[in-house]
């Protein structure tokens, strides 16, 4: 293998132990994070919608200001859907993101035959008028006071409890099938042939890519995982508003992908955990000056660190490993 | 069918930006195995007529067949997919990738697996394997490991062909293939493109002379976007009006 290409986390050359680290970790703090499982349960959705993101933007190139709208859509399904049709989490939660998966493959045929700036303005107005029609649309989605959903057991055995236990594991869960699927598509062929899209489109056409239907399906399926991510959020925390639909949520992801590291699926971990993390602690020390660090840390990352803080564990990890071949020696 | 004969066929091919007739009324047969070269001056509408045949621009008149089948309204990916490729000229190589992958790309979307998403892994395997005997193939397979950023551009325009042979072209576009690739290294391109498999019919466009006159065995003369004439290249170097177009009228 070359060795100026060096493995890095996201890569298939890792070994499997810091595959399993962040899960491990992530089960762990079910055990020890007594008092903080729902900020735990916020910093996994935000993963789930970063990883759509990384998906969109990091791998196929779509430029896009537009994932709140897929968010907010999947957080108004899944409650309308508790509501009106029937109240057990996981059901709800595939109605959501098949609807926004569609709702996305829609939009997506709509404004992806653009590009660059055109493009990312077409996803924000898209996101700008599902907002506006939340708003005005009161009788469906309660407007400014939003919805309380009731929900049932998961899968008719585990109640949801006051603590946010079981909503816990159960956004664990969610992500981990979510992150394979991920996985799967970014190194499959078709995963290949959008990483060959976002380097050089003219490329991808001559050697016979249908590119349009390639980013509409990508489109689709991150559109999908937005749209559970937003599912999670409404089913875990009973509440859906406004907010889920605020073009604030896109730019969130945005900074939290950034941070993490784009194109690296684990890069949504760490951004979305340093993101939640810094806004709880730092909100604590002053409600005011939050922002002050998580905009220095994205201006470090951004100028220092290319790959985001994922590079950070990369530089870890071969020390790491220097320190074990020494050993055996 | 006479058609049939014929591995590609335009006929009356036409184009205008606005009032410039950039083709005008072309025709041009390519029968399995031909070896055409198509020269003209700077703005002849060398490159739009690939684009026209590529499917890139569409024609405002006119008619393509590949292999009998009519395809001037065809998407790009559909006349790839039936065997018309081309290479490029400037670089569109997937410069992030590694050579093999390049290849291994093509080759998926070629075999119509580049839309799995589970379960591709030995599928993607078998990709590999074969792109790697194209790399040895065109003889580059020592840099398959290698980013095509860090690659010398002579090995770049060579990975340029391995790709489109790996498409399994019936006709086959070179874009200038040795452009931009020095002298000292230009006999490398060349012998890769005398090696290329016989059946494939072959258009070349290329202003390096030597180039042309080497590998065609037939030239088409192409100036503002009409066929000035056609011929063997010894005919179309003793041409006076093609001498005249080519250098100006200052010939004696």
């Amino acid at each position: 293998m070359n060795t100026l290409q060096k493995p890095t986390l996201g890569d298939d050359r890792v070994s499997p132990l810091w595959h399993a680290l962040p899960w491990l970790l992530a089960l762990a703090f079910y055990f020890v994070g007594a008092g903080y499982h729902s900020l735990g349960t916020n910093i996994l959705v935000y993963i789930l919608l970063t990883l759509s993101l990384d998906l969109a933007l990091g791998y196929a190139g779509i430029i896009t200001l537009g994932h709140a709208a897929f968010f907010g859509f999947g957080a108004y399904t899944a409650a309308l859907f508790a509501m009106h049709v029937y109240n057990e989490p996981v059901t709800g939660l595939i109605v959501a993101t098949v609807l926004t998966g569609i709702f996305a493959a829609l939009t997506g045929m709509l404004i992806l035959h653009t590009q660059g700036v055109t493009l990312l303005m077409l996803t924000l107005a898209i996101s700008i008028l599902i907002a506006e029609w939340a708003n005005r649309a009161h009788d469906i989605t309660g407007g400014e006071d939003g919805l309380r959903v009731t929900m049932g057991y998961v899968l008719g055995l585990f109640r949801f409890d006051l603590w946010g236990r079981v909503a816990y594991l159960y956004a664990l869960a969610v992500l981990f099938v979510w992150f394979l699927a991920a996985w799967s598509i970014v190194h499959s062929p078709f995963g290949r042939s959008l990483d060959g899209i976002r380097q050089s489109p003219p490329r991808m056409r001559a050697i016979g890519t249908p590119v349009w239907w390639r980013l509409v399906a990508i489109y689709a399926i991150s559109g999908a995982m937005a749209g559970t991510a937003g599912a999670l959020s409404a089913q875990t925390t009973r509440f859906v508003g406004l907010n889920t639909l605020h073009v604030l949520i896109s730019g969130i992801a945005v900074v939290m992908l950034v941070l993490g590291g784009t194109k690296r699926l684990y890069g949504a971990f760490i951004g979305a955990t340093i993101y939640v993390l810094v806004q709880d602690i730092a909100a604590k020390v002053n409600p005011f000056y939050w922002m002050f660090v998580i905009g220095g840390l994205l201006m470090a990352t951004v100028m220092f660190l290319e790959g985001g803080l994922m590079e950070v564990l990369d530089i870890i990890r071969r020390r790491f490993r220097r320190l074990f071949a020494r050993v055996r020696l | 069918m006479n058609a049939s004969a014929n591995a590609l066929e335009i006929r009356g091919l036409s184009k205008n930006f606005g009032a410039l007739a950039v083709a005008q009324s072309i025709d041009l047969d390519l029968k399995p195995g031909a070896r055409m070269g198509l020269i003209g001056p700077n703005g002849a509408g060398k490159t739009t007529l690939i684009n026209l045949l590529t499917g890139m621009l569409a024609p405002d008149a006119g008619a393509i067949s590949l292999n009998g089948e009519a395809i001037a309204r065809m998407k790009p990916e559909d006349r790839v997919r039936r065997g018309l490729v081309r290479t490029h000229q400037i670089n569109t190589l997937l410069t992030e990738m590694n050579v093999l992958d390049n290849v291994a790309v093509a080759i998926a979307e070629r075999d119509g697996i580049a839309w799995r998403m589970f379960r591709y892994g030995g599928q993607w395997r078998a990709c590999l394997a074969e792109a790697d005997e194209r790399l040895r193939e065109i003889g580059i397979d020592a840099v398959a490991d290698r980013r095509v950023s860090e690659l010398p551009y002579g090995q770049q325009r060579l990975l340029e062909i391995a790709i489109a042979l790996a498409l399994r072209p019936r006709v086959l576009l070179l874009d200038e293939p040795a452009a931009g690739v020095p002298a000292a290294e230009s006999h490398v391109i060349h012998d890769v493109l005398e090696r290329l498999p016989k059946d494939i019919a072959i258009l070349i466009i290329e202003h390096d002379m030597d180039v042309v006159f080497r590998f065609a065995r037939e030239i088409t003369v192409l100036v503002q976007g009409r066929i000035l004439t056609r011929g063997v290249p010894s005919e179309i170097a003793a041409n006076p009006e093609v001498r005249a177009v080519y250098l100006g009228r200052s010939v004696k």
